[in-house]
């Protein structure tokens, strides 16, 4: 699994800084992604990993440095157009539709897929129809993979929170992304629902090929899904390696655990 | 069946026509466009004709073919019900081996036993899941060569060489039969009544399973047998929803489907179940108690939460509907103005709750396993929906009694289906023989003798034979016991009875050598306070209002029912409830009076409350005691009361009506 990259990178960040007035989130910081892998980012609260991933996704845009994917500098784009480009993501709190059905939450992860045509759409005939019924074979995919048949028409805000998390994951599938962004996908969950969505993870890497970038506090989780790791810290990076040289990095072990500054 | 040139046993089976590849095959060519199996998968309903069905059994056949399958292989089956899966089965009997069902949420250890002991040889398993437990049992079961998965999710890298999916196998199938053109027709047509068709493993509750073994003709004549008792057709369309390695599944998804060709649908998950029934709306369905009071429950919820409008017209209408169905079951008469108001609840109520629940084209349905709480019973009759009470056993094919259309009772299972004998041992069992009667237990000659003697089978139920021919089961054969002149105490059968009051909540029945029988009572704190306040009368704990003079007197009502309804049976009649008193305290595990699935402890209860029980035998009518109680931390604490005992009236034979 952690075979070394030497395939050119799916996702290149390099030198990235955001900033909020005086406060750098995220400090010069460059990583890269290989394709088909599942990347760790970790680090203590305020370390900066949501702000790497909003830069990433194109909700926020660096102050300097590049963001290049599939070889393509796309460093202010915005969230839409990365969206198109194949990069989908789940947020730290759910951002559903609740009101709407489980069903139609995830088929609006169709809709950059959908070629819309007001009047064909409204008559629901010919090609809208026929377009109509493809994206919903392919969204029942997902509902299978991600067995949620059970809940396929209960409206997302009545679900408890392990489930909405998992719809969410079903939403940025059904995308058809290249590159996965998972911001604390286990949060909150209890060790089964941790378990199921660690299997949904991997099963997702494996089946559908999809490069994973996520954020996790539980070092449990980090340590058996990942290929590689990059740990931050005051919006630096300070580690980048594979778990089992995280685990014993003392610049790692400091950041954690606090050490005493004299 | 026009072919005179076929041999025909004494039950109908014509060599042609003996196993069930071969009734596929029949089904296949005379009606191959009607539909077989169903499956919910992405979201829709997929078909399978009985062509298909029997194609896409061949196929697997040929590819297993393919691997060196022997006659008389064992093929273990895994999954949750899926027509890949029923197909195996059919498959392994075409080629003259031997499917072997395994309970897919069975423990890996509960797998290795059944996989060891049935020899397999083969497994062909629905996904991931039954992979893993696999792959970890193969090292301890050598025998073990391939094993076929139907979901590949997940798989991509298992690299263990006895791997194959479902699909690769149909492949190697096609090539297989490419070059072996006769061989799975040769092999089915060695095929006859007499192999075993199936080894159904019981769970039981004592000791390791044993592996019942069903031959073809067990199964088919019991299928057809039942299918013709109970009038089914081949547009019957069911929900294949309880486990496949339960026989009663093999019956009614299989052996029923196959012989009378009317459809089955098996559910998108085990989540979505009540979604599905309520999809497919089947004509004919069974389930245990459990799952007819899931029902009840789901629509009882619903209720509760409605507008107090809504709420007081479905209680009054369920009412009226359970009262017409009591009196209709007890052959009473019913009252005009009911017979004006059920059309009204029926438009109302029962028919839109029953499209709801997709019962609405329930022609016949059952329950079995265990005693149905006759409240739930009489809900869904009242309803309209003809559930029925049905005895059966893994060794003898399940059928034994069904209750006939029109000769439904509460506390009978009906009466004998065709072929089917009963009789009663001097110690009360039932007995039967029948076609159905199964072959053995799997390797276990021992377990076999104790069972089937002469042909009869000793079932472990204690009951008795109504003078109408009804079957009335009333405990497991060894609770069942005497009192001292010679009458019959089954003290299960009285428990649950006084057990089916609301306000009792556990019941212990004393009588074994006595001279009559009494009652330890635990009330139902919830339901008697509720009753209690509803009252104005003031109650502190369990322990005070269990004493309460007017607790007593609502008990004793309770217990005098329960005795006027044994008045009417004549081997009980004998053993009504002289005397009982109301504990002071609940039964409970942590006092390890009842197990923690709230099975009483007989011995130790005898033993705990000795000098209560030798109270309710003498003339005395309180009793002061002193118990030792655990609280939650584990705390222990003594506890007085002064439990007062009284007399119930009994009842002799009723007038005759």
């Amino acid at each position: 699994m952690s075979q070394p990259a030497p395939a050119r990178p799916l996702l290149e960040v390099d030198g990235v800084s955001v900033r909020f007035g005086a406060l750098v989130a995220v400090n010069r910081v460059s990583l890269a992604i290989a394709p088909g892998e599942i990347l760790a980012i970790i680090g203590p609260n305020g370390a900066g990993k949501t702000t790497l991933l909003n830069a990433i996704s194109g909700f926020y845009h660096p102050y300097e440095g590049r963001i290049a994917f599939d070889s393509t500098d796309r460093t202010m784009l915005s969230p839409p157009d990365v969206a198109a480009l194949g990069i989908a993501r789940t947020f730290q709190n759910v951002a559903l539709f609740k009101g709407m059905t489980v069903l139609d939450n995830i088929m609006t992860g169709r809709l950059l897929k959908m070629r819309g045509n007001f009047l064909l759409e409204a008559l629901y005939w010919g090609p809208a129809r026929r377009q109509e019924l493809e994206h919903r074979a392919f969204v029942e995919r997902i509902i299978d993979f991600l067995e949620i048949q059970a809940i396929r028409k209960t409206p997302a805000g009545r679900l408890p929170y392990g489930l909405q998390k998992r719809v969410e994951l079903a939403r940025a599938l059904a995308a058809e992304p290249k590159l996965l962004l998972l911001d604390e996908p286990m949060a909150g969950m209890n060790v089964e629902e941790k378990e199921d969505m660690c299997r949904f993870v991997l099963d997702t890497n494996q089946e559908f090929g999809t490069t994973i970038a996520l954020i996790e506090h539980d070092m449990g989780v980090v340590m058996d899904i990942s290929d590689r790791v990059v740990v931050l810290d005051y919006g630096r990076k300070i580690a980048d390696g594979a778990p089992e040289h995280i685990r014993k990095d003392q610049a790692v072990l400091d950041a954690y655990l606090g050490v005493a500054h004299d | 069946m026009n072919a005179p040139a076929r041999r025909s046993d004494a039950h109908g089976l014509d060599d042609g026509l003996d196993t069930f590849p071969k009734l596929v095959r029949l089904n296949a060519r005379r009606r191959p466009d009607k539909i077989a199996i169903r499956e919910k998968d992405l979201g829709i309903w997929q078909s399978y004709t009985w062509s298909a069905y029997f194609e896409q059994a061949r196929l697997i056949a040929q590819g297993l073919a393919s691997l060196g399958f022997a006659r008389g292989d064992r093929v273990a089956i895994i999954g949750d019900n899926r027509p890949q899966l029923y197909w195996a089965v059919m498959a392994t009997q075409a080629l003259g081996g031997v499917p072997v069902p395994i309970y897919q949420d069975s423990i890996e250890k509960e797998v290795e036993f059944v996989i060891d002991h049935a020899e397999a040889r083969f497994a062909v398993v629905e996904d991931q899941e039954q992979v893993d437990k696999l792959l970890n049992v193969k090292a301890r079961c050598p025998r073990l060569q391939h094993v076929v998965y139907d979901d590949p999710r997940g798989m991509r890298r298992y690299g263990d060489p006895c791997l194959m999916s479902l699909a690769e196998l149909q492949e190697l199938g096609k090539k297989f039969e490419a070059g072996h053109p006769n061989h799975f027709d040769d092999e089915m047509a060695r095929g006859g009544a007499d192999d075993v068709a199936i080894i159904c493993y019981t769970s039981g509750t004592t000791g390791t399973p044993k592996g019942a073994m069903l031959s073809h003709r067990n199964l088919i004549v019991t299928a057809r047998n039942a299918a013709r008792f109970e009038g089914l057709g081949a547009d019957e369309e069911i929900l294949s929803y309880l486990p496949m390695a339960w026989v009663g599944d093999h019956i009614f998804s299989y052996a029923q489907a196959i012989i009378t060709g009317f459809a089955i649908n098996c559910p998108e998950s085990a989540a979505t179940v009540l979604h599905d029934l309520k999809e497919i709306a089947p004509t004919y369905f069974f389930g245990p108690p459990r799952i007819w009071e899931s029902i009840l429950t789901s629509v009882m919820v619903r209720v509760e939460d409605a507008l107090w409008v809504k709420r007081a017209t479905v209680q009054l209408f369920l009412r009226l509907a359970q009262d017409i169905e009591r009196r209709r079951l007890g052959r009473q008469p019913v009252a005009l103005w009911q017979r004006l108001l059920y059309p009204l609840g029926n438009l109302l109520v029962y028919g839109p709750l029953k499209d709801n629940l997709g019962l609405r084209r329930v022609r016949r349905a059952y329950t079995a396993g265990e005693a149905i709480g006759p409240e739930i019973f009489l809900f869904f009759r009242g309803l309209g929906v003809n559930v029925k009470q049905l005895y059966g056993m893994t060794e003898a094919s399940v059928f034994v009694t069904i209750q006939r259309d029109g000769d439904v009772r509460l506390d009978t299972v009906g009466t004998p289906i065709t072929d089917v004998e009963i009789r009663l041992s001097e110690q009360g069992e039932v007995l039967f023989r029948s076609p159905g009667v199964f072959l053995g237990y799997a390797k276990n000659p021992e377990a076999t003798r104790e069972t089937l003697e002469d042909g009869w089978i000793h079932s472990g139920d204690a009951g008795f034979l109504g003078q109408d021919g009804h079957l009335k089961i009333i405990d497991r054969a060894r609770d069942v016991g005497r009192l001292a002149d010679g009458t019959l105490f089954a003290p299960k059968f009285l428990e649950n009875k006084l057990k089916f009051s609301p306000y009792v909540r556990e019941a212990v029945c004393v009588g074994q050598t006595r001279p009559w029988v009494t009652a330890l009572v635990n009330i139902d704190l919830a339901a008697v306070g509720n009753w209690a306040e509803r009252r104005n009368i003031a109650y502190t704990s369990y322990t005070d209002l269990a004493q309460k003079p007017e607790v007593y007197e609502l008990i004793q009502r309770e217990v005098e029912r329960v005795n006027r309804s044994l008045a009417e049976d004549q081997a009980l009649r004998g053993a009504q409830v002289r005397r009982f008193l109301i504990l002071h305290k609940e039964l409970d595990p942590d006092d390890e009076e009842i197990t923690r699935t709230r099975k009483i402890r007989r011995g130790y209860i005898g033993q705990k409350y000795a000098p209560l029980i030798e109270a309710l035998y003498s003339d005395r009518d309180h009793v002061p005691v002193e118990a030792k109680v655990t609280y939650e931390d584990g705390r222990a604490g003594t506890m007085r009361a002064d439990v007062k005992i009284r007399d119930a009236s009994v009842f002799a034979v009723p007038e005759a009506r």
